[in-house]
């Protein structure tokens, strides 16, 4: 079962749906069912926690994920974890989510379309910008671009938008030519090379998931911390 | 030859080569990248946690070069702007 044609590279040229002005297509849909089954499922799972030496298995799959994002950001940065997770978490769970359930047919990954991946990475284009006012205050954060000295300013600047659409292309790209590879071995070589490509697309997700929730963590942790570090530098 | 062909045949060619010579410098660097991380985890195995995940951020952004490639030639092959404007224009 095929959504997306063979000759088509975004799930938002499957439309499910149009009315006037309201279209409704594959990846709006598949957005909000993975949305949905987040926002469920934690609160079913968070409903009733315990404390004592027995808990339910999705409670020991929760503690599992949470303590080790947790712990991943707290090896970036020292302090203020609790901060960050919220936006980093909700990322890395929500990317990894839509990567992983692409074993089930007629499921298309809403991070193949670009349309997805750069309104994820919008979020980041501001999410950094906020942390660093928010951690040292706008004049410190300004005086960043202007580090060593002003000529460096253009770059700065120039560095945010290219990194912004790197963050962007690169899960499109992965995931696209993920399902590009999937639907061209379906015709060419049936059966045995497509499984195998599909299980290499787990891994290829999860390793994606990972690296967009890093960078994100690396972008905070330079725009939180740059100040400190070269205050620290000349002693 | 007419336009049409003269296009499809200029994007399917650059569309290759777009992929070929982009392949080259990113699978250079990656190699180099996890040659060098591996020697390091080899010399200080305790070090691994950090060293796996700065090598996956410099594997990413060394690959996004590469994507960038891949995304241009899939643009050229399956929705490319020139050949839609030719067709539309033939049709109408």
């Amino acid at each position: 079962m095929e959504v997306v044609a063979i000759n088509q590279i975004s799930p938002d040229q499957v439309i499910l749906f149009a009315w006037s002005f309201v279209t409704i297509n594959a990846t709006l849909v598949y957005t909000w069912l993975i949305m949905a089954l987040l926002v469920v499922g934690s609160l079913l799972i968070t409903r009733n926690l315990s404390t004592d030496r027995t808990l339910s298995r999705w409670q020991n799959l929760m503690e599992v994920i949470v303590a080790g994002i947790r712990s991943e950001i707290g090896d970036m940065v020292k302090e203020g974890v609790n901060t960050y997770f919220p936006f980093v978490g909700t990322l890395f769970l929500f990317i990894l989510a839509s990567n992983l359930f692409t074993f089930i047919p007629g499921y298309v990954a809403p991070t193949s379309s670009l349309t997805t991946t750069t309104a994820l990475s919008i979020m980041v284009f501001f999410a950094v910008p906020i942390y660093g006012i928010a951690k040292q205050g706008i004049l410190e954060y300004l005086k960043e671009y202007f580090r060593p000295t002003f000529i460096f300013f253009p770059f700065h600047v120039m560095g945010e938008f290219s990194r912004t659409l790197a963050l962007a292309v690169r899960l499109f790209g992965n995931l696209m030519s993920h399902e590009k590879v999937i639907a061209i071995l379906l015709a060419v070589t049936p059966l045995f090379f497509p499984v195998v490509m599909q299980i290499l697309g787990l891994l290829i997700g999860l390793i994606q998931a990972y690296i967009f929730a890093i960078l994100t963590m690396v972008y905070i942790a330079s725009a939180t911390q740059s100040h400190e570090e070269t205050e620290h530098k000349p002693t | 030859m007419d336009s049409i062909s003269i296009i499809a045949m200029a994007s399917i060619i650059t569309s290759g080569l777009c992929m070929g010579i982009g392949a080259i410098g990113p699978g250079l660097g990656q190699g180099r990248a996890v040659q060098g991380a591996l020697s390091s985890i080899a010399q200080q195995p305790d070090e691994r946690n950090s060293l796996t995940r700065t090598l996956f951020v410099g594997l990413a952004m060394i690959e996004s070069i590469a994507i960038y490639c891949f995304v241009i030639s899939m643009i050229l092959v399956f929705a490319n702007p020139f050949w839609a404007y030719v067709i539309k224009k033939a049709g109408g």
